[in-house]
């Protein structure tokens, strides 16, 4: 850890910021993982599907702990497991996502099961409390080389995924019924967005954590749509929220005895605080 | 005049159960037409077989001469119903747009023609004021003129509306009614109606399509419009009345219930 505190020398600050290799590697990962939670999280708030994303992370965990136990990178169980749990909601099709119906019995069935097996799988990778602790709260400070490049790949592939079908995901969104009137594979979209909202919880996680996913592929796309009700505007506020939490929160905690998740969570909380605030006050 | 829509031996079976079926229907270009029924009966059936979006099960099904096929942007659709959720965070704007182009997959340049496009549209269903506004939190009246301009603004040549009418104040009722007639009369837009009272259309109605127990009829509004025929079509005692200045009233004893849903 640092032995100087922050300055008002902003160009200094950076410097020390940058000094280390594991600092560079987290600011890496932390932005390709920020910018596409940004987007991916505007369509999770406009579609509704919060609980779905929340969903995927958890079901991640036995993936995780796969990965560990394979000795393979955890962020390669996680893709494993989380795509396989996309495929399975979007085969039941969109109401498993409303999360207050019967479906929702099953999907949490489901969820405590895979964190059932994780915690097996990590007892027989002889009892790692930190890979657990890691894994639920993220452990951005410790990403190797590796998982930058995954991060890299996963993160391009989920923009160029997203920018395609970005039009007639909102489309299909907002009006389904029309949408599928006009040719939209809106079934099709649906699975297709689970697949890619998948990968960047997988990505996600690293950072943040499965408990704390919220904070950066929810807060900043229910921000963003607090403040603005254009998609192209709602879309970039997204993911500058979302890049600016991620590393405001890894700044604070470089300087600070607190972990990153604790300032990525609440700056991501304080955003949508004032926001709703705002709105409220103008109503 | 041409041929708008054309059903030939038609036949739709929805979960096993046949909805309609042996039907001949031909609807020239530029009517404005009511459909009407019991509950139940398959009036909004018709419209997505004729969107291709629940296929025939037997015949066949044209629309302006070419067999059906999902995503025509002949068709101009408005499903029933439900108003947007209030927390719907997307412009009225953005939402005629998307009846443009959301279909289009990739990312593309700003384009001043279609944004112009989208302008005029939303003039001609007199809904330039809100356009800005967040969708949900627009009232009933106001979301459906979005919904016609998103419909029309791809060009469409005929409009499927269902239950347009269903949950607005008379003068809302009058007021779409009297915009989707303007549309048929003045660009020759053919109107398929799907309406649950028919009162407030019947001044503007060319024909009548029945949707009741399995069959489809067609006929104009004064042979249709009969208290035998009526209480036949929906199985309730209903009585058409004439108002002193000739126009008809429809007035239904109790509400109409399919009894064909239930007997399969």
């Amino acid at each position: 850890m640092p032995e100087q505190g922050p300055s008002w020398d902003v160009l200094a600050d950076l410097q020390l910021l940058l000094q280390f290799h594991f600092m560079q590697n987290a600011y890496m990962a932390g932005t390709l993982v920020a910018l596409l939670a940004g987007v991916a999280g505007y369509f999770v708030v406009l579609r509704g599907q919060s609980f779905a994303a929340h969903t995927l992370s958890q079901v991640g965990f036995p993936g995780a702990a796969a990965g560990v136990l394979l000795h393979v990178s955890p962020v390669l169980g996680l893709i494993a497991f989380c795509v396989a749990a996309a495929l399975g909601i979007g085969w039941r099709g969109r109401d498993v996502e409303a999360g207050n119906r019967a479906e929702a019995a099953t999907v949490g069935s489901i969820l405590a099961f895979s964190l059932g097996l994780g915690l097996l799988f990590f007892r027989l990778y002889a009892g790692s409390a930190q890979g657990i602790y890691a894994f639920l709260f993220g452990s951005i400070l410790g990403i190797a080389d590796r998982d930058v490049q995954v991060t890299l790949a996963v993160a391009v592939a989920g923009f160029a995924v997203l920018a395609w079908m970005g039009r007639p995901l909102i489309f299909a969104s907002v009006d389904p019924d029309v949408a599928e009137a006009r040719g939209v594979p809106v079934r099709a979209l649906s699975i297709g967005f689970l697949v890619v909202l998948a990968l960047t919880v997988a990505i996600t996680v690293q950072i943040v954590g499965t408990l704390l996913i919220f904070a950066l592929l929810v807060a900043p796309g229910a921000t963003a749509l607090q403040l603005t009700a254009r998609p192209a505007v709602g879309l970039l506020t997204s993911v500058v929220l979302s890049v600016a939490f991620t590393w405001g929160g890894l700044a604070l905690a470089y300087f600070s005895a607190f972990p990153v998740g604790f300032f990525i969570t609440s700056l991501a909380f304080g955003a949508y605080v004032a926001t709703r605030g705002l709105r409220f006050a103008r109503a | 005049m041409s041929v708008a829509v054309q059903l030939e031996h038609a036949s739709v079976r929805l979960g096993g159960r046949a909805v309609w079926s042996d039907v001949d229907l031909t609807i020239e270009e530029g009517e404005f037409v009511a459909i009407l029924g019991p509950n139940g009966a398959g009036k909004s059936t018709l419209l997505k077989a004729l969107l291709g979006v629940v296929p025939l099960s037997h015949g066949a099904a044209s629309v302006f001469g070419r067999p059906v096929r999902r995503g025509s942007p002949d068709i101009g659709y408005l499903p029933q119903r439900r108003r947007f959720d209030p927390d719907l965070r997307i412009r009225a704007v953005d939402l005629v747009r998307l009846g443009l182009d959301g279909n289009r997959w990739g990312l593309s340049l700003p384009s001043p023609a279609r944004r112009r496009r989208v302008g005029e549209m939303i003039e001609l269903v007199g809904a330039s004021r809100y356009q800005e506004r967040p969708v949900g939190e627009l009232s009933g009246g106001e979301q459906q003129r979005i919904l016609i301009a998103q419909a029309l603004v791809s060009g469409a040549r005929m409009l499927a509306l269902d239950e347009p009418l269903e949950s607005l104040d008379l003068n809302n009722q009058q007021a779409i009614s009297q915009l989707v007639r303007s549309f048929c009369r003045t660009q020759g837009v053919t109107v398929l109606l799907v309406a649950h009272d028919v009162n407030p259309i019947l001044p503007f109605i060319d024909r009548v399509v029945y949707v009741a127990g399995g069959h489809v009829l067609a006929g104009r509004p004064r042979d249709v419009i009969r208290t035998e025929t009526l209480t036949k079509l929906y199985e309730a005692p209903v009585e058409v009345l004439q108002t002193t200045d000739g126009r008809l009233v429809v007035v239904g004893q109790y509400e109409p219930v399919s009894h064909h849903a239930n007997s399969h």
